[in-house]
């Protein structure tokens, strides 16, 4: 059965509607030089081991993240998952589950759920976290509409240091709203004076830290000009390991935590589905984006798990709702948790040390190099260094050369050519000393 | 002091030129355990049928409008750690918010109880 349920006459009529006289019609904004000119030319079959051979050609042309020395972060992490995570969520009760509409009947999704918040809650030092956003960059667009929620005002002030995608989501969301911004300038040294930009207008401070760049920001001078002029302070990671060493940002007096969860549980996968982590002060549960799951007792006193808060979303408020997410990234959330939970609070430390340990064993490496300097006095994983030249450039000659370096900042910042000679480099718990090595060497040949 | 009462359920008591609005005892009823209230800001200024708050019970979330066009002067803070104080006293100590009215004949086109109670028969 072909799922095509429209007849050419419904079709006829539907162009007719909307004044458009044939299908093509549709496309006539596309310049025909863009346009195919009809069918692709594919053959009609292949057998599978055939496919399997072309496509295992098409393949082997990548250098995938797994094959060679890899320091590529800037919002997403390569580490080490444990084959049981992959294992355990693959189990149909969680694989097939879509979101639940009758929630109570899911107990084992609520309950993961539950243990989710718990555990994003307790990372960032936060009272209360939701059952997860689509990645770090809409959650924390959310944080700032929920911050004019909050403050009645409508100018979010954004920090140089945080991830310009994440700036570019927040730009985007708040121009479709009328909102205003101000956004500083790229920050790469670390040296930008947001306190300046906070007035009496300000409805939230958003802060990345470990920054873009890689600096550790400390938060609560931030947060306390911030709560002065009446604003909040939105506190953004990209890289959720950092939390298992540096001082949680809910201790430094962030209003809002958001960020990216992938690093725990979930591989690179080009780039998504990836989890968004969301924490805030029990004060402001009710203008919080997205589900929150709760825990209660049924009727005769047995442990439970419910769909607490979920009247704010569009199924029930619809145009009161405090957001369009209707729903959460569940099996990346599912993965995170299970990661976390095999991890434990001791594991994430120990794993958070040896991603710093490492990164600072590739500083001093890089560093020793000639004419290559690192930007950064602290760091966790990651850290920007000036190379002499393009920095784009440089990075595919290390490609070349067998070596994935970092993130040119110029693929990100389009357009700044003080970024150009900018790298930013991380360092996981899978980078070895032979790796560095080959880093530093590969460097020194290509400069 | 008398009451009025709008065709939506809500109530308005006037006091001086200022005057307190609510929702009445069968909007409470109907909602059930009311869970949040969400209140405008202080300054804000309504016209007549405006959004003026959020409830939000178990069941659902309503709006509650402005039954005369005025200015808030004042919203009842305590509702935010006791929002179920709108099902058990809701025509006095569960008040949502405080008007400044801008015209105090506009009350005098809104029911008083009497007629209320005979428009609830209706429905």
């Amino acid at each position: 059965m072909r799922f095509l349920p429209h007849t050419e006459a419904d079709r006829a009529a539907m162009l007719q509607r909307i004044g458009v006289p044939s299908i093509e019609g549709l496309f006539a904004d596309i310049p025909a030089g863009k346009r195919l000119g009809g069918l692709v030319d594919l053959p009609v079959s292949k057998s599978e081991i055939e496919v399997e051979r072309t496509l295992g050609r098409m393949a082997a042309k990548n250098t995938a993240a797994a094959s060679v020395p890899f320091f590529v972060g800037a919002g997403a992490y390569r580490h080490h998952v444990p084959a049981s995570v992959d294992h355990l969520i693959q189990r149909s009760e969680f694989l097939t589950s879509y979101t639940p509409y009758q929630p109570e009947i899911s107990q084992g999704t609520l309950q993961y759920l539950f243990e989710f918040q718990t555990q994003v809650a307790n990372l960032t030092a936060m009272e209360v976290a939701n059952a997860s956003m689509y990645d770090g960059s809409t959650a924390t667009a959310e944080a700032v509409l929920m911050a004019h929620r909050v403050t009645r005002r409508r100018k979010a002030v954004l920090s140089g240091g945080l991830h310009p995608q994440y700036r570019s989501t927040v730009e985007t969301v708040s121009r479709m709203a009328g909102d205003m911004l101000a956004a500083l300038p790229a920050d790469p040294a670390n040296t930008e004076d947001i306190l300046a930009a906070i007035d009496d207008e300000t409805s939230c401070v958003v802060v990345q830290s470990p920054s873009f760049y890689g600096h550790l920001i400390d938060l609560a001078p931030i947060a306390e000009k911030a709560h002065a002029a009446g604003a909040l302070l939105v506190a953004v990671f990209t890289e959720v390991v950092a939390l298992g060493a540096i001082e949680p940002p809910g201790a430094q007096g962030a209003d809002i935590v958001v960020g990216e969860g992938q690093s725990i549980g979930n591989p690179l996968t080009y780039g998504g589905p990836y989890v968004g982590l969301f924490a805030t002060r029990s004060k402001y549960v009710r203008q919080m984006p997205g589900r929150l799951c709760g825990e209660t007792v049924d009727a005769e006193g047995r442990r439970g798990f419910v769909l607490t808060l979920s009247t704010r979303e569009q199924h029930i408020r619809r145009d009161k709702a405090t957001s369009n997410i209707c729903t959460n990234s569940g099996l990346c959330s599912l993965a995170f948790t299970i990661h976390m939970t095999l991890l434990g609070e001791m594991g994430l430390e120990r794993l958070a040390a040896l991603n710093h340990a490492n990164a600072v064993k590739l500083a001093d490496a890089l560093g020793t190099v000639k004419s290559v300097s690192v930007l950064n006095d602290t760091f966790f994983n990651e850290f920007t260094i000036r190379v002499p030249g393009d920095a784009g450039e440089i990075i595919e000659k290390l490609a070349g050369k067998g070596v994935l370096g970092g993130v040119p900042v110029s693929r990100l910042e389009h357009d700044n050519a003080a970024l150009r000679d900018l790298i930013v480099v991380a360092s996981t718990e899978i980078n070895t000393d032979a790796d560095r090595a080959a880093y530093v060497a590969a460097l020194k040949e290509v400069l | 002091m008398t009451t009025r009462y709008t065709r939506e359920h809500e109530w308005i008591r006037l006091d001086g030129d200022t005057a307190l609005v609510g929702i009445s005892q069968y909007a409470q009823e109907q909602l059930g355990d009311i869970v949040f209230v969400e209140l405008p800001a202080v300054g804000k200024k309504l016209a007549k049928g405006d959004e003026a708050a959020v409830v939000e019970s178990v069941k659902a979330a309503s709006e509650i409008f402005a039954p005369v066009a005025g200015e808030v002067v004042a919203v009842n803070d305590a509702l935010a750690d006791a929002p179920g104080t709108v099902n058990s006293d809701p025509e006095a100590g569960g008040w949502f918010l405080k008007l400044k009215v801008a015209n105090r004949a506009d009350l005098d086109s809104l029911m008083d109880e009497a007629a209320y109670k005979a428009f609830l028969e209706t429905i």
